[in-house]
């Protein structure tokens, strides 16, 4: 993987060793006047996971909403440039949310788990999106889904209690599990783990690990800690500009750019 | 990887449902406010006419031979109207078309003369051109709302009626004025006499007394809970007992006050100051609540300063947490006044519901209120007395109006971010 | 070396000690209200219930409250059974609440979800001129106009419609308690966290999916404590029902023919000339403990359910 910085503009197109799911070409983003991301130029490999790291207000957590779209949803906020999602641009006007939506996961900043059963959770997207027929296949599903996330032992006796019954560590488990029973291709995480405690990170970061195997996963983190121990691929934003990207080890052993060693060494963040 | 832009059946009938499930919230918005759109038109439609009223003159033979100088009370008026009205349709003959040419003028037509003349008595000696209200029958015929293509028995003017009233149009003694017997004028039989000046004093008197009862009380009992009250399961039931208060039918309230201030104290019944007591018990709780809220708006900071350089607790309350809620407290007063102003049902339990004709001047009087001269005449069979109703109504929502935006100039005004 | 004076002179500001107690009997006024209504409510209803039996009021199934003209005429009497007069006004609480319920909460979930800002900063406002506008002026619409256009309706397609008919006093009741179901539906929806319709969406689901899966079924307790109110507001209601409703206490679950209710009774039975001590006039004072009971009761639950809702998001 390679990229490219705002400010080095003349090399567009980078070349690729292997064949990116996502990427992002000259992408802007404005909330009313105020421009959040700065033309930002990436490309995001399938089955590996890649961080998006730098300091709050950085534009991380609004890129990663570009990619599903889920800036639709503020009125004053306008994308600009082209991403495409295993080679279609995903802002074309053909494009339905909705179907979009249904094919990247997301998991959220703080547990999000609907006020409804375990069950009931994990069962709202394969319903809503009608991908089983019969209630056995449902089962199957969330018994499948439960067991990706790492949960399923232990919730299998009360997937009728409700899920914001758990603790914050196993919501977070059951938001992802909710997100792989619709089978995305993709699962972004906007800082998943920042409203939980070390032991529940660890277990979640374990679990990304494994998912990786079948999803591309896309992570905003606070933590460089947890970027240098789940991802491969790492991309440093700093004020709404693309700094720095590329396979994490070499981000965080020899940076290229000046800001991005400042902020790994912890002067600026 | 599947492709974003198809849409499968099962996704085009889920956006159907989108578009269906938005066009339910419209059309519950739409027929909302279509029918406040509605209402408010038809009342006001209905009611304009009120505002203007149909007179006729009369040739009134004001000669030696039917009024003398020395007895201007004495005199009959009401001859001297019926022969005016005899000698402009002089071929009107029979007794029983005599007494519809009679009709034609209200029944009031007498006295309005007599004012006159005794006004003026330099008119007595010559025949003089004199302007009567005319009948509430006139006025509708005036206004278009007799149908006179119905058979001539249903309806409250017969032909003959409607060629003198013609006639006299065409003469060019028939004209449509203002109202101003509406404004002036209190209750009366009479549709083309009645007027709501009593039920608006009535209306004015009972809301004083309700301000100044509950505004006082209100903001203590308000400053008193958010300031000084210590938290505990006592300042939680008077909470609790406010906000229930706030949601007990009016009505309830009404029978409160028939029985304990006019049964158990004797107070007067049917006068504002009763009206005004019942009235204010319904705008305590709104006032105390609004008041609260403006009191919470306020920060902490400003209380601690002001104990911070050694003031006392009711001092910091009254000198500086008080002046910056009070025109949120105002705010909220307002509201709760216009909410009784248009109240009418705890009035009927205290007997304000008289025929008052009288202007009511001191809260002892006997009186009636907007809201429920509307309930009067909203019964009385006469079309005329309809359009009075919608005309009530107006000037009611008019004052509505007016004191709601005063609130929220008040609250523009005065709306601080802390 | 200087003294400071610390103990400073407790309790010797007389004024202050004067606004303090003035300020506590002020707010204790709240309580003596309500004491007062419940003791002259209480206590006239007890003085009715000695002349007729709580069981014939709260069981008898006639209303015919009439004092005798001569005592040897027929029902003397009179009946005070208060049925008819309850399965009245639950029968027009029905009406009103089936047609605000919907209409308020689809406003209210439009004005929430969908609404542009400035369609929010005129709908909203216009709403609430709807509750603001007196009841009386509902009455008389309702008699004037409403009630005449379903009469008229009904003839058309063959139904026999009274006058003063239930729908009617209903259907405006309904329109005039829109703004309070859907004022209170939308604060209780805007209290539904983001996050959950962001986790919705996110998943693939559309707008409406999300609201009608995901977040009425989390504003449930709310909304139905703002429907509880709005159904006490709806029985407590009197100047509609009085000017559109009739005074006939039939028992019926027709909306098309005409009901009494407890309100209405009350302002039949206390305005115009009374003799105090009759039955008749005591009665009143019964339907109204009653009616305070039943809405209190309401309101209690209502306000209960609210704050143990918006406890759980906070």
């Amino acid at each position: 993987m390679n990229v490219v910085s705002h400010e080095d503009k003349s090399a567009t197109e980078p070349q690729s060793k292997e064949e990116p799911i996502i990427t992002a070409r000259n992408v802007d983003v404005f909330y009313a006047d105020k421009q959040a991301l700065n033309g930002i130029t990436l490309d995001i490999p399938a089955n590996k996971v890649t961080s998006l790291i730098g300091p709050s207000g950085c534009g991380k957590t609004t890129f990663l909403r570009c990619i599903n779209r889920m800036n639709d949803l503020i009125d004053i906020c306008k994308v600009t440039g082209e991403i495409k999602i295993g080679g279609q641009d995903i802002y074309d006007e053909k494009v339905d949310v909705v179907s979009l939506r249904a094919q990247i996961g997301m998991v959220f900043q703080k547990p999000n788990p609907f006020p409804k059963s375990i069950f009931e959770n994990v069962a709202y997207g394969p319903r809503i999106h009608r991908l089983v027929k019969t209630k056995g296949e449902l089962n199957d599903v969330v018994e499948r889904s439960l067991s990706k996330a790492g949960l399923l032992e232990e919730v299998k006796d009360r997937l009728d209690e409700p899920g914001t019954g758990l603790s914050g560590g196993q919501q977070q488990r059951l938001c992802i599990a909710r997100a792989i029973a619709v089978e995305p291709k993709v699962i972004l995480m906007d800082e998943p783990c920042s409203a939980l405690d070390p032991i529940a990170t660890a277990k979640i970061e374990e679990l990304i690990d494994e998912l990786r195997e079948n999803y591309t996963i896309v992570i905003v983190t606070h933590s460089m800690q947890q970027a240098a121990r789940v991802s491969q691929q790492t991309a440093f934003f700093h004020m709404g500009n693309l700094v720095e990207a590329g396979v994490t080890e070499q981000i965080f052993t020899t940076p290229q750019d000046p800001r991005t060693e400042s902020y790994i060494t912890g002067r600026i963040g | 990887m599947t492709d974003f832009t198809k849409q499968s059946p099962g996704l085009k009938r889920r956006h159907a449902a989108e578009i269906r499930f938005q066009w339910y919230g419209r059309s519950a918005i739409f027929i909302a406010l279509g029918f406040l759109f509605l209402m408010v038109g038809s009342i006001t439609m209905n009611g304009i006419g009120a505002f203007t009223q149909t007179k006729l003159a009369l040739e009134i033979p004001l000669t030696s031979e039917h009024i003398s100088v020395d007895d201007l009370e004495g005199a009959n008026y009401d001859a001297l109207v019926k022969l005016a009205l005899r000698n402009t349709f002089p071929d009107v003959t029979k007794r029983r078309d005599k007494r519809k040419l009679y009709g034609l003028v209200s029944p009031y037509a007498s006295f309005q003369l007599k004012d006159q003349v005794l006004a003026d008595p330099t008119l007595v000696g010559k025949t003089t051109k004199i302007w009567f209200t005319a009948s509430d029958y006139v006025d509708m015929y005036i206004k278009g709302n007799i149908d006179i293509s119905r058979d001539e028995k249903t309806r409250k003017l017969n032909n003959a009626q409607i060629g003198w009233i013609d006639a006299i149009q065409k003469q060019g003694n028939l004209e449509k004025v203002f109202n101003s017997a509406f404004f002036l004028g209190g209750d009366s039989r009479e549709p083309e006499l009645a007027g709501i000046l009593s039920a608006f004093m009535g209306s004015a008197l009972s809301l004083s007394v309700c301000f100044l009862l509950s505004f006082p009380i209100g903001i203590f009992a308000a400053i008193y809970l958010e300031e000084f009250a210590p938290k505990n399961r006592w300042s939680g039931f008077i909470e609790i007992n406010i906000n229930n208060l706030a949601a007990v039918p009016s009505i309830v309230f009404g029978l409160l006050g028939l029985a304990i201030f006019l049964n158990f104290f004797g107070l007067p019944r049917s006068s504002p100051l009763v009206g005004g007591m019942v009235l204010s018990l319904m705008t305590l709780p709104t006032i105390i609540i609004a008041s609260r809220a403006s009191l919470r708006a306020v920060p902490p900071s400003i209380r601690e300063a002001a104990l911070g350089i050694g003031a006392s607790p009711v001092q910091a309350a009254f000198h500086h947490v008080v002046p910056l809620a009070l025109p949120g407290m105002l705010t909220g007063a307002i509201i709760g006044m216009a909410r009784a102003l248009g109240d009418t049902a705890p009035l009927l339990m205290i007997g304000m519901v008289a025929f008052i004709v009288d202007i009511p001047t001191g809260i002892l009087d006997k009186a009636t209120a907007l809201p429920v001269q509307i309930f009067l005449w909203a019964d009385s069979p006469e079309r005329a007395f309809q359009e009075k109703t919608s005309a009530a109504i107006l000037v009611l929502l008019v004052f509505l109006v007016l004191m709601n935006l005063v609130a929220i100039i008040l609250r523009r005004k005065f709306e601080q971010r802390f | 070396m200087q003294q400071i004076d610390i103990i400073g002179s407790r309790g010797a500001r007389p004024l202050e000690r004067a606004i303090q107690i003035f300020m506590v009997i002020c707010s204790v006024i709240a309580i003596v209200i309500t004491i007062g209504i419940v003791f002259s409510l209480a206590f006239e209803a007890y003085r009715f219930f000695q002349l007729v039996s709580l069981q014939e009021f709260l069981f008898g199934l006639q209303w015919s409250p009439q004092t005798a003209i001569r005592s040897d005429q027929v029902g003397a009497e009179g009946s005070f059974g208060a049925v008819p007069l309850i399965t009245g006004t639950l029968l027009i609480s029905a009406i009103a609440m089936a047609t605000a319920t919907p209409l308020g909460l689809a406003s209210a979930i439009y004005l929430a979800e969908y609404a542009s800002p400035a369609v929010r900063n005129i709908v909203k406002p216009l709403l609430e001129i709807l509750a603001g506008i007196p009841t009386v002026v509902y009455g008389f619409f309702a008699a004037l106009t409403v009630a005449p256009i379903i009469r008229w309706t009904g003839t058309e397609v063959g139904l026999e419609v009274a006058s003063e008919s239930a729908l009617a006093a209903g259907l405006v009741m309904g329109i005039m308690i829109v703004p309070l179901i859907s004022s209170l539906s939308d604060d209780v929806i805007n209290a539904v966290p983001q996050s959950l319709r962001d986790a919705s969406l996110g998943l693939g689901a559309t707008k409406s999916e999300t609201i009608r899966k995901v977040v009425l079924p989390a504003a449930i307790p709310g909304v139905a404590g703002s429907l509880l109110l709005a159904t006490s507001r709806a029985i407590g209601e009197t100047m509609i029902v009085v000017m559109a409703a009739g005074m006939a206490a039939n028992l019926t679950a027709n909306p098309l023919q005409a009901v009494t209710t407890i309100t209405v009774q009350i302002v039949a039975l206390l305005t115009g000339d009374q003799e105090f001590e009759s039955a008749k006039t005591l009665s009143a004072f019964a339907l109204g403990l009653l009616l305070f009971i039943v809405t209190l009761v309401l309101n209690i639950i209502a306000q209960f359910i609210v704050k143990r809702f918006s406890e759980q998001y906070d």
